[in-house]
C-alpha cells in the first residue's frame, strides 16, 4: 500500500499504524499524526491505514 | 515569587536547547549555570531524538515543549498534542508565527490556539507580542502565564521596546510575564528582571556565543542579579546630580 511516511513516498504491508511502526523500526518515544490528525499511542493498533495516508512519525528534539 | 502553573522555579532562566555546538556544551551549559526549564521541540524521528531525549531526562529539569514554526491554529493544536503526549507535560510554549523575516507570532491565531489548548487541558505558555490587548485576550482565554518578546527570535537585540514591556508589567501584576527571544547579552536578561519580569527564556545568546557554558553561567548571574535588585527596590533616575556625602559638617578649608 502507498502512503507517504514523514514526508517520503512508501509501499509498506503494514495495516495498521503501530503495524506501521513496527515494520519500519520506530522504537522509543515517538509521537504520531495521520492526515494532520493527532493518533495518541493508546488507538495506534485501531487505527487502519489507507493508500494515500500521509503519516507523521516525531520525536525529541532540540528546540528554543 | 510567583508560579508558572503552580510550579515555583527554583530560578528565572529557562534556556532552549538549540544550535549548541556539540550534545556535550549543551548539557554542561544546563548543568554549571542551573537553568531549571528546557524547551524542547518535535520534529521528524531520524534516529537522533531518543538520545536528546535521554540526555534531557538526566538534566532533572522542567522540560518546555515548543510548537516552533508552526503557522496555523491546526498545525500549532496537533503539535502540542504529540509533544503532551511524547514529554509527557501539559506545559507548552505555543508560538504561532506570523511573519516570515521577524518570527512575529500572529496573534490572532495564537489566542485561538490557546483557547483550544486550554480547554483541552493544556498549560499554555504563550509566545506573544507586548501588545496589552492581546495580553488580555490570552488570559481570558485561559493562559495563566505571558510570554512577551523582547526582540525577533535570535536577533540579540535586547529589549525593543522598554515601554511597551513596563506597561505590560503594570497592566499584568499578578501574571507571571516571562521575555521570551530577542536577548542577547546578560545587561538585556538583568534589565528584563530589573522591570519586573518573572522569568527570561532564551536560547541564541548562548548557544551561539563562543563559549556557550560561560554564557549560561552569566546569564544566569544576570538574571538573578536583576531580580534581586528589582526586589531591593530601585532609585529613580534623576538629571541633576545630588551629593551622596554629607554637606554639612565639611571642613572650612577654602
Amino acid at each position: 500500500m502507498k502512503i507517504v511516511l514523514n514526508g517520503e513516498p512508501r509501499d509498506v504491508r503494514a495495516a495498521t499504524l503501530s503495524e506501521l511502526l513496527e515494520e519500519c523500526g520506530f522504537s522509543g518515544r515517538v509521537a504520531t499524526a495521520v492526515n494532520e490528525e493527532f493518533v495518541p499511542s493508546s488507538l495506534r493498533i485501531a487505527r487502519k491505514l489507507a493508500v494515500g495516508d500521509r503519516v507523521e512519525v516525531v520525536s525529541p528534539m532540540q528546540g528554543g | 515569587m510567583k508560579t508558572f502553573y503552580g510550579t515555583e522555579l527554583s530560578n528565572p532562566l529557562m534556556l532552549g536547547t538549540a544550535q549548541y555546538p556539540s550534545p556535550a556544551i549543551l548539557e554542561q551549559a544546563f548543568r554549571d549555570s542551573g537553568a531549571g526549564v528546557a524547551t524542547v521541540s518535535l520534529r521528524r524521528e531520524s534516529g537522533a531524538g531518543q538520545t536528546f531525549w535521554q540526555m534531557i531526562r538526566d538534566l532533572d529539569v522542567r522540560v518546555l515543549p515548543n510548537t516552533a514554526g508552526c503557522h496555523t491554529v491546526k498545525e500549532a493544536v496537533t503539535t502540542a498534542q504529540m509533544a503532551r503526549e511524547v514529554f509527557d507535560t501539559r506545559w507548552i510554549k505555543l508560538e504561532l508565527i506570523g511573519h516570515t523575516d521577524s518570527l512575529q507570532p500572529d496573534v490572532f491565531q495564537l489566542v485561538e490556539a490557546a483557547r483550544i489548548l486550554t480547554e483541552d487541558g493544556f498549560q499554555v505558555f504563550p509566545y506573544t507580542t507586548d501588545d496589552l490587548i492581546v495580553g488580555e485576550r490570552l488570559l481570558e482565554a485561559g493562559c495563566e502565564v505571558l510570554m512577551p518578546w523582547g526582540a525577533p527570535i535570535g536577533s540579540g537585540r535586547g529589549l525593543n521596546n522598554e515601554y511597551a514591556l513596563r506597561a505590560m508589567r503594570a497592566e499584568f501584576p499578578d501574571v507571571p510575564l516571562v521575555i521570551d527571544a530577542g536577548i542577547g547579552l546578560p545587561s538585556h536578561a538583568a534589565h528584563a528582571m530589573e522591570l519586573g519580569y518573572d522569568a527570561v527564556l532564551l536560547n541564541t545568546a548562548v548557544a551561539r556565543a563562543g563559549d556557550p557554558v560561560q554564557m549560561a553561567c552569566a546569564m544566569m548571574r544576570a538574571v538573578e542579579a536583576g531580580q534581586m535588585a528589582h526586589q531591593a527596590d530601585p532609585i529613580e533616575a534623576r538629571d541633576m546630580a545630588e551629593p551622596s556625602t554629607p554637606v554639612i559638617g565639611k571642613a572650612f578649608l577654602s
